[in-house]
């Protein structure tokens, strides 16, 4: 009966599969009905946003600044090549950079940074007990710990993208202006972007804000075991939320081209 | 009275993380300078680095195709658009060719290879750290890097970059498809934009930063693995921090290598 092994262990994946999807979105329904039912602990939100917000502002400012530096470079690298006219890439990449680049570069470095933290201490609160502990003293886990890191992190991550945006557009500009003589009063002319342009980047800011928190938090209550299965929470966090920024990123900009083909 | 000493709190927290990020660094530099002199001459326990190349490369492969294909196709839209305003549709293949091989390819790739496979390798060395594995390996005159560090930092060079080598032709193959299914583009159309207007260098230049990226996750992975302090708490902190060390790493190393790299 060896044919059976392979039926049995592909199945068994999908079953898995399909139990973490049910599981996910049902703590995403728990989220959004304590979020609006509005029963958290008082100061929890102000302290995550300072977790996640503030202290992730190095870290953006540092990768969004190569992330600027590096594209203006190649961008200029090759239109340098093929027509020499380089005035028109400050307009394009800020274009590009509010609708795309901007937001899912910054959740991505978010989904990572914001991800792993959240399921690391989740995680560990699960496996020291402390999450049973909750459950027993009559406070839902979801309500106490995921409501808040939710809320913060919806707000912090748009916030962020904001920030992130400035960062890069300013790198960029400083490296057009060093390395390739452009005039930074010709890089920094913001009239083609456009209210379609803005209304994507916040949509995709505003989704990966959401799903960042809520697949971090679902992975860190999952953990079992000890420090390994921590590790592994913090692992499969860091994954769904980079997964999960992605493919938002390539739906919202589906929806936009379908836009922009159909007029607007 | 209030205001002085809340200043000076300030300053002492930024001085401690300008420490410890100093420390970081400098522990880092001292781990990758223990590695190379055990590659030299190279002595590498087999059998670890078959189990890590299987389990860092074949077990990365589909999360990296399916990153791989959402971004070939991401970037078509974006071409997309440009192709709806200016009707340029012998630049698709190109400008997407260019973007996934030198930059988003390598990058992008990278950074999901440092989520699952980095941030694994830290909770795991992190692990045998706080369970004490390490000291007992010590005690048995077996050196915990070479029997354990040198395998990784080989089999993560080498797997990214041949991940990086499949996750760029299941780019394009994306990019191919989606061009095809919403600009209604033709994929011979696409193919000979791309062969005609690229080169080898484009496609080198990536693979050399995926070797580099390679390097630099498994030094910070392993680096922040074996430094754990305290517990399954400890082993989160660590995960965390090793997984924001790689990606400002990875985007460093991608500028530096933009501005030398041909």
């Amino acid at each position: 009966m060896n044919w059976k092994r392979p039926v049995e262990r592909v199945g068994g994946a999908a079953i898995n599969r399909v139990k973490t999807g049910i599981g996910l979105f049902s703590i995403l329904v728990q989220t959004l009905r304590g979020a609006i039912r509005g029963r958290r602990p008082k100061g929890e939100v102000v302290n995550q946003m300072y977790v996640i917000g503030n202290k992730s502002l190095l870290f953006v400012a540092v990768t969004m600044g190569f992330v600027g530096m590096v594209m203006v470079y190649q961008s200029c690298l090759q239109l340098g090549k093929i027509t020499g006219d380089l005035s028109q890439v400050g307009p394009e990449f800020v274009k590009l950079l509010v609708q795309d680049f901007g937001p899912t570069i910054t959740c991505l470095m978010l989904a990572t940074r914001v991800g792993a933290g959240i399921a690391a201490e989740v995680g560990s609160m699960k496996v020291t007990e402390q999450v049973d502990a909750l459950r027993m003293s009559g406070v839902t886990p979801v309500d106490y710990l995921i409501v808040p890191r939710f809320l913060a992190a919806l707000v912090m991550t748009f916030v962020l993208c904001v920030f992130g945006c400035l960062v890069a557009y300013i790198a960029g500009g400083f490296t057009a202006w060093a390395s390739f003589d452009v005039n930074p009063v010709t890089f920094f002319d913001v009239s083609r972007v456009d209210y379609l342009d803005v209304g994507l980047g916040t949509t995709k800011a505003l989704l990966c804000g959401t799903a960042i928190p809520i697949i971090s938090g679902f992975c860190g209550l999952r953990a079992q075991g000890s420090s390994e299965g921590v590790g592994w929470a913090t692992t499969a966090a860091v994954i769904g939320s980079s997964l999960a920024v992605i493919v938002i990123a390539f739906i919202i900009s589906s929806v936009g081209l379908f836009l922009i083909k159909a007029g607007f | 009275m209030s205001i002085a000493s809340s200043a000076r709190s300030t300053v002492e927290g930024v001085g401690q993380r300008a420490f410890e990020v100093c420390r970081d660094v400098g522990g880092i530099v001292l781990l990758a300078g223990a590695v190379l002199r055990r590659l030299f001459p190279p002595r590498i326990d087999s059998r670890e680095l078959f189990q890590s190349l299987y389990k860092m490369g074949n077990m990365s492969l589909p999360i990296v195709c399916l990153t791989a294909f959402f971004v070939g196709g991401l970037m078509i839209i974006q071409a997309g658009i440009f192709v709806e305003k200016f009707s340029a549709t012998s630049l698709v293949g190109w400008g997407a060719g260019y973007t996934i091989f030198r930059e988003l390819g390598p990058v992008l790739i990278a950074l999901m290879f440092s989520g699952r496979v980095g941030s694994n390798n830290t909770a795991e060395l992190g692990t045998m750290t706080v369970t004490e594995q390490l000291d007992g390996l010590r005690a048995l005159a077996i050196d915990p890097i070479e029997h354990l560090i040198v395998p990784r930092v080989v089999a993560m060079m080498v797997m990214l970059f041949a991940l990086t080598v499949i996750g760029d032709f299941v780019a394009i193959a994306g990019g191919a498809l989606v061009s095809m299914l919403l600009l209604g583009l033709e994929p011979q159309t696409f193919y000979y934009s791309l062969v005609d207007n690229l080169g080898w260098i484009d496609f080198v230049h990536g693979l050399v930063k995926a070797a580099a990226f390679g390097v630099a996750i498994a030094l910070t992975s392993c680096y922040f693995g074996i430094s754990v302090r305290g517990g399954a708490v400890g082993v989160g902190r660590s995960v965390n921090a090793a997984v924001v060390a790689a990606a400002v790493s990875i985007l460093l190393l991608d500028f530096l290598l933009t501005t030398v790299l041909p």
